[in-house]
């Protein structure tokens, strides 16, 4: 169970943001600007809140009142970008195992043959990310996250640069995802067609307010 | 084209000098290049101006300056000697000093640009993958400036090798301890017959520069090949 409570401010734009978010998909919708991306940074430890409480599970993540906060490396959660963020200097291989070779032995949840099995990249292994195309970018990407075995997974639009075709290549290795691991996902999509198919919640966020849940009747997606 | 012992004696000096004045430089300028790239700070202009400044003011000063500062008499060379013995003055190891300050700023600016130029959202994607602030800049940072770093080094190098007014300044022109090849050239268009050796150095110095500089281009080059980028331009090209 992912607990939070944020006020974030930068610039003109204030978010404030309470949830309580368990297993499965929760779907994070709401118009560009409103704040999804900025509420998943602050998850993941990419921003720090001015005010706030974050915790997993027990174990607190971010508590502003008594200054304690866990630096996003420490924090075990994946994400995975837009348009995926591969390292260009790394082989696929390599993207792959960047986090799972910093992931304890015993807290691996998946091994590699498994990952390339589910997503279907074994024959990629030896390339580098600019001979890739973009859906087998994101692929790697998903895979590279899972083998870090994080506590949750965030997605931060991860289909949005990709063209129909590949969505529908690729929102079935979530779909496996989510029933094969059951790990908690926050899903950040702007698609009625995404968060159907796949959320079982759906969270709602309107200029810097997340509303909490809204009924998953696609007429009141933005 | 044979070479007098006299001026094996400087081209060897001056490769010694050049060298140890790029690994002092090596560490030190992309640390502050790291620093100038990514963080803020009051007073960053003041850094900035403070490391560019020897391109910009005559060598003679800063070789002033290292002399009246590390000179066996100065508050830190008085310093250096007591403590430790080391004599900068006059000495190679002042004439690696002398070539290191001149030549600082051409280090930290090519790697300055290659930090600027990382996505950061690739350091942050590290970070969410278990990777500390330390391992980021080494498995990541590092290594996708590393065009940066070639080019700086290089730079760095030949500048060194042609390093004369701080130089002058704070060491002199000792045979052997701190003429290098500018000031071996020096020397010889001062004495009588001299014009010969002078050209013959000068060809010399003309041929190490276009060496280091073609050397730079081409490590460059596959460098950036290794990180994949010109496979980006070209799918960018293609798009």
């Amino acid at each position: 169970m992912l607990c939070f409570d944020f006020t974030f401010q930068r610039g003109g734009f204030r978010l404030e943001a309470k949830a309580e978010i368990g297993d499965g998909v929760t779907a994070l919708v709401g118009a560009s600007g409103a704040g999804k991306s900025t509420l998943l940074a602050l998850i993941a430890g990419l921003l720090l809140p001015q005010r706030g409480f974050l915790s997993i599970d027990d174990q607190v993540l971010i508590d502003t009142a008594t200054r304690h906060q866990v630096p996003a490396w420490r924090r075990q959660f994946g994400l995975v970008f837009q348009d995926g963020q591969l390292f260009p200097h790394l082989s696929v291989r390599d993207n792959l195992l960047y986090g799972w070779h910093r992931c304890p032995a015993a807290e691996r949840r998946f091994a590699l043959d498994q990952v390339l099995a589910l997503l279907e990249i074994g024959s990629l292994l030896p390339r580098r990310p600019a001979q890739l195309s973009g859906g087998e970018r994101q692929r790697v990407a998903l895979g590279r996250a899972l083998l870090y075995s994080p506590r949750l997974l965030l997605l931060d639009e991860p289909l949005a640069s990709l063209d129909e075709r590949l969505k529908q290549q690729i929102l079935p290795f979530l779909k496996r995802l989510k029933e094969e691991t059951k790990l908690p996902m926050l899903y950040v999509s702007h698609l009625h067609s995404e968060v159907d198919y796949l959320a079982d919640r759906l969270l709602r966020i309107e200029s810097g307010r997340l509303l909490g849940d809204c009924p998953g009747d696609p007429a009141v997606l933005p | 084209m044979s070479l007098t012992p006299a001026e094996w004696q400087a081209l060897q000096l001056s490769a010694r000098v050049a060298l140890c004045a790029t690994l002092l430089c090596l560490p030190a300028g992309v640390a502050l290049a790291w620093v100038l790239a990514r963080r803020r700070f009051p007073g960053k202009f003041m850094v900035e101006a403070l490391v560019q400044l020897p391109m910009v003011l005559p060598p003679v000063v800063p070789g002033y300056l290292l002399l009246w500062l590390l000179g066996t008499q100065g508050a830190v060379g008085s310093w250096l000697y007591a403590k430790f013995g080391i004599v900068l003055a006059f000495t190679w190891k002042g004439a690696v000093v002398a070539s290191a300050v001149m030549a600082f700023p051409l280090m930290v600016q090519p790697v300055r640009l290659a930090f600027r130029q990382i996505d950061q959202r690739l350091e942050q994607a590290a970070s969410t993958l278990g990777a500390s602030p330390w391992q980021v800049f080494f498995s990541i940072s590092l290594p996708l400036a590393m065009p940066g770093v070639i080019a700086g080094s290089l730079l760095c190098f030949s500048r060194s090798l042609g390093e004369f007014g701080a130089t002058m300044a704070f060491v002199g022109n000792i045979p052997g301890e701190t003429r290098t090849l500018p000031l071996a050239i020096y020397s010889f268009t001062h004495v009588p017959d001299g014009e010969s050796a002078a050209m013959r150095l000068s060809l010399l110095s003309i041929a190490l520069a276009l060496t280091a500089l073609l050397v730079s281009h081409f490590i460059t080059r596959r460098a950036e090949r290794a990180l994949g980028l010109h496979a980006m331009e070209d799918r960018r090209a293609v798009l």
